[in-house]
């Protein structure tokens, strides 16, 4: 592996509440290089806070601490604002969960893509016009012309989520955190956006962080995979080698999933006694 | 005796049609899955029966007795759903108790504290959720309070919109569970819409695939186990999922 891309170390984000504050992120760490890591947990897990501390979107009275989060040797937590705004798109982008709340209603496909880009750089306007169409090309849109001057309400959520991705990946991040990018689509629509996703971060050599409930899912498309719970990794593991997991977590995720030729009568839920403790 | 019956159902919303002549017969005490990707009408079939969506022609029967149009009281108490999203479904100002009271005063029926109590026992809540708002409850505790309130009136059919799509997976098994146990018990019947054909495996009896507002192809959950559906559509959505 070359130099890492992303360094994590001891990583804690916590909120105030009437009764001190709750650390819902404790003491995360670990490595990311031009590969593609996925996290895994449940709802509350602190998986989202973990990618948007990464990209510093916690706002107060949020607190993010950590001995170490650097980004290609650039040390997060030490950027301003004004410094954090060249690095977010342009360097480190984020696909968010829902296309329906997360495109401006009022711009049309092609401008949300083209701020994107020129936002970070300078590009004359058939260049611009150029690398949208190509864009959205990519990410598989048929009819790019008519596509880029639709409005989001008119576009269906797989495709309002392949226009993220496109607004995401065209000004050409290194590191692309996609937080549950298909858990507001069908199925079918799952595998193509995600294989789009796989296909471009591989093409381009970036790195992938991709978070989601959906062990299945994750240990299809990522290298790595690690397990959070209650705010920390509970386990580590290549992808490949998930269904050799220890962690009575991970095994109790794995076994409460149906299969597609189910013979179990009742699906095992998880004890959530068991690992109260770690 | 068939539990629901439906006949050339061709369903609208205003101009547009979104079912076109669907035929289905789901017999009492069957679990039968409608799959499909978003925009294929099976959740406005769904809505049909339950009187959600009222510009429909054909014949749509429950038990045996045709829907008219309207609302319609005897439907209602034999033919519930289960919607989606528990975050959205459940009145936010409503307690619990007022929430799963609100039926039986609508159709007259008295008992009500202790008829409260039995339905929460039955979803697996605790009491102590009973005079609690939705938003201090888990999403699987509010499904479990969605599922509730579509019993309260003990109807015979369930109608479940994607009633696991909302959870995390350790939380859909437990309402997986939930909703097969209450089906054993009470020996209800499900016509249930989703697009995750494990869930289907999991919990139906049979499947029906749909595609632009039609029925493509109906088939035996043994038929999906084996992964022999017939039509080419149907072989694509169970290779997504297997993929």
């Amino acid at each position: 592996m070359s130099a890492p891309l992303l360094e994590v170390e001891n990583l804690r984000v916590s909120f105030p509440t009437h009764s001190g504050r709750v650390e819902v992120v404790k003491g995360l760490s670990f490595t990311l290089g031009r590969e593609r890591l996925g996290i895994v947990g449940e709802s509350g897990s602190g998986k989202s806070m973990t990618g948007r501390s990464i990209l510093k979107l916690i706002r107060k009275p949020g607190e993010v601490i950590a001995d170490k989060l650097r980004f290609e040797g650039i040390d997060i937590l030490d950027q301003n604002e004004k410094q954090m705004r060249a690095i977010r798109g342009a360097r480190i982008s984020m696909v968010m969960q829902d296309p329906k709340f997360s495109l401006n209603p009022v711009m049309t496909v092609g401008e949300q893509i083209a701020e994107a880009l020129v936002t970070h750089q300078k590009l004359g306007r058939k260049e611009v016009q150029q690398r949208i169409l190509d864009m959205l090309v990519a990410v598989r849109i048929n009819d790019p012309e008519r596509v880029a001057k639709l409005y989001p309400h008119e576009v269906s959520g797989g495709m309002g989520q392949r226009i993220m991705i496109a607004m995401m990946l065209i000004p050409e991040p290194e590191l692309l955190i996609a937080d549950e990018p298909t858990s507001a689509l069908d199925v079918s629509v799952q595998a193509q956006v995600l294989d789009i996703i796989d296909d471009l971060v591989t093409r381009k050599g970036m790195g992938l962080i991709l978070i989601s409930h959906d062990l299945a899912l994750v240990s299809r498309y990522c290298d790595r995979i690690l397990v959070m719970n209650a705010g920390r990794v509970v386990e580590e593991c290549a992808a490949g080698q998930l269904d050799k997991a220890q962690h009575p977590y991970t095994r109790g995720l794995l076994a409460a999933m149906p299969v597609i030729d189910e013979t179990r009568d009742e699906l095992p839920v998880l004890d959530r006694t068991q690992w109260a403790g770690t | 005796m068939s539990a629901l019956t439906l006949k050339n159902l061709d369903i609208s919303y205003g101009d547009t049609k979104v079912v076109h002549g669907v035929n289905l017969d789901v017999p009492e005490g069957e679990s039968f899955a409608l799959v499909g990707e978003s925009g294929s009408g099976k959740s406005t079939i769904l809505r049909a029966i339950a009187g959600l969506a009222p510009e429909w022609t054909g014949e749509i029967s429950v038990l045996g007795k045709p829907r008219t149009h309207g609302v319609d009281r005897n439907v209602s108490r034999t033919v519930q759903m289960v919607f989606q999203d528990p975050y959205g479904s459940l009145h936010p100002r409503k307690t619990i108790d007022s929430a799963l009271s609100e039926p039986l005063a609508i159709h007259g029926i008295g008992n009500r504290g202790e008829r409260v109590e039995a339905v929460l026992k039955q979803v697996g809540l605790d009491q102590r959720f009973r005079f609690r708002f939705p938003h201090q409850l888990s999403g699987g505790q509010r499904q479990r309070v969605a599922i509730a309130r579509a019993l309260m009136l003990e109807p015979k059919v369930l109608l479940l919109d994607e009633p696991t799509s909302a959870l995390d997976v350790s939380v859909q098994a437990e309402i997986l569970n939930l909703l097969k146990r209450l089906r054993r018990e009470q020996n209800l019947t499900f016509l249930m819409v989703t697009h995750n054909l494990p869930v289907v495996s999991f919990l139906c009896d049979r499947l029906a695939v749909m595609r632009h507002g039609r029925i493509v192809e109906i088939a035996d959950v043994a038929q999906l186990k084996q992964g022999d559906l017939k039509e080419p559509y149907s072989r694509e959505l169970l290779a997504a999922t297997a993929a």
